[in-house]
C-alpha cells in the first residue's frame, strides 16, 4: 500500500508565523498613538451636517462637547422621539446646560477658562429651535466661544 | 554533567494577547479630530440699546419655517447666497468719509456704504432645519473669507487663510507678530459683522 501514500519529495516547509506578533504590535501602537479614547457613548442620532468653511478643534481638553439630536431607536420608548441634548452620556433638559458648563468650568484651571470652547454636536436634521435655546443658555453663563462641529464637504451635500 | 538550561517560555501565545488589546483599542478609541465653524456669540445684555443702521447698510438673510430662503424679502437659492453677500460687503457705494478704496463692487448708493458699516443679519425661524443653518452660515463665512484672501493676496502676496494656517506653525516669535498684525489688518478691513436675531415663530 506504501505506493498510495508516497512522501512527495518537493513538500512546501510551513510559513513561520514567529513574526506575527511583531505585525501586530506595530498596528496596536499605531492605534494607540493616533486615536483618544471615546469620551461619550451616543444616545442620539448624531449625523452632523457638512460644511467647508472650518477650524479644526485642537486642545481636546478645552472644548466642552454638548450633542442634540432625535434619541436613537433603543431610547425612543423612554426618551420620545423629539430633539433632546445630550451631556456627559443623560439626556438633559436645556436648564441643564448651565450646570453643565459650570462644573466644566470648574474643573479646569482658572487661566484656561476664557479658552474654552463648546462645541455643538447637532444632528442636522433638528429644529433651530432647540439650537438657538442652548445658545441662549450659553450666552447666560458667558460661554460664548462655540464651534458648530461639522463634517468637512460641500455645504450643498446638506441638501442630499 | 552538562549544566541544564532553563525551559525556554513558550512565546506562541504571544499574537492572540496582542490582539485582544488591538481589538480593545479599535473599539474604544476614536480618530477623528473635531472641526467646524467657530463662531462667538453675542454677550447678554440687559436693556439692548438699539442702533442706528442705514437700512441700504444691511443684509437681511431669513430663513423660515420651511427651509427657504429668502435674501431682503425676496427668495434665493442657497447656492446664490455667497455671490449676493460678496456683492453686498464688497459694494463700498459710500463717499468722503465711508469710501472705500480697496472694494471691488458696483459702487451702488442703494448699498453698503463700507464693510466696516455692512451688517449682515441672519434671522431664523424655530423650525428651521439644522442642516440648513449651517449651510447658510457656512456661505455668509465663505463670502467673508473670499473677500479677505483677495486683500491678503494684493497686499501681502499669500492668501488669509494661508496666513492663519502659517501663525498655527510659526516658531519665529518676529514671525508670529507680522503674521499677528497682518490677519489683523485684513480682519479690520472686512470685519464679520454677522448679527443673529432671537429665532422668531412664523405661523
Amino acid at each position: 500500500m506504501s505506493k498510495f501514500n508516497k512522501k512527495k519529495s518537493g513538500d512546501l516547509p510551513a510559513i513561520s508565523t514567529a513574526s506575527l506578533p511583531d505585525i501586530v504590535f506595530m498596528l496596536l501602537f499605531f492605534f494607540m498613538v493616533a486615536t483618544v479614547m471615546r469620551q461619550n457613548t451616543l444616545m442620539i442620532e448624531n449625523k452632523l451636517p457638512v460644511a467647508d468653511q472650518i477650524e479644526k478643534l485642537d486642545k481636546k481638553d478645552l472644548v466642552m462637547y454638548i450633542y442634540a439630536g432625535k434619541p436613537s431607536s433603543r431610547y425612543r420608548a423612554s426618551a420620545g422621539n423629539q430633539a433632546r441634548i445630550q451631556l456627559n452620556d443623560k439626556f438633559a433638559a436645556v436648564e441643564d446646560v448651565k450646570a453643565f458648563i459650570l462644573a466644566e468650568r470648574a474643573g479646569k484651571r482658572e487661566e484656561l477658562i476664557p479658552f474654552l470652547t463648546t462645541a455643538l454636536k447637532v444632528d442636522g436634521q433638528t429644529n433651530m429651535g432647540l439650537v438657538g435655546d442652548i445658545k441662549k443658555e450659553l450666552r447666560e453663563v458667558q460661554a460664548l466661544k462655540i464651534n458648530y462641529t461639522t463634517r468637512t464637504g460641500s455645504a450643498m451635500d446638506n441638501f442630499n | 554533567m552538562a549544566r541544564r538550561l532553563a525551559p525556554s517560555v513558550n512565546a506562541g501565545s504571544m499574537a492572540d494577547i496582542a490582539f485582544l488589546l488591538l481589538i480593545f483599542f479599535l473599539v474604544s478609541t476614536t480618530i477623528e479630530t473635531d472641526s467646524g465653524i467657530s463662531r462667538k456669540l453675542p454677550p447678554l445684555i440687559d436693556d439692548p440699546t438699539t442702533a442706528d443702521i442705514k437700512k441700504k447698510n444691511l443684509f437681511r438673510v431669513e430663513l423660515n419655517q420651511l427651509n427657504e430662503l429668502l435674501v431682503e424679502g425676496k427668495p434665493m437659492k442657497i447656492g446664490d447666497l455667497k455671490s449676493a453677500a460678496i456683492a453686498f460687503l464688497d459694494n463700498g457705494g459710500g463717499s468722503g468719509n465711508l469710501s472705500c478704496d480697496y472694494c471691488k463692487g458696483q459702487r451702488d448708493t442703494q448699498s453698503s456704504d463700507n464693510p466696516n458699516k455692512a451688517i449682515v443679519s441672519l434671522i431664523n425661524s424655530r423650525e428651521t432645519n439644522y442642516a440648513t443653518y449651517i449651510a447658510v452660515q457656512n456661505e455668509l463665512v465663505s463670502a467673508y473669507t473670499d473677500l479677505r484672501n483677495r486683500e491678503a493676496q494684493r497686499l501681502y502676496g499669500i492668501s488669509f487663510v494661508e496666513m492663519k494656517k502659517n501663525l498655527k506653525n510659526a516658531k519665529d516669535k518676529n514671525e508670529t507678530r507680522t503674521l499677528r498684525e497682518r490677519i489683523k489688518k485684513i480682519q479690520s478691513m472686512y470685519p464679520e459683522k454677522l448679527s443673529e436675531a432671537e429665532p422668531v415663530n412664523q405661523y
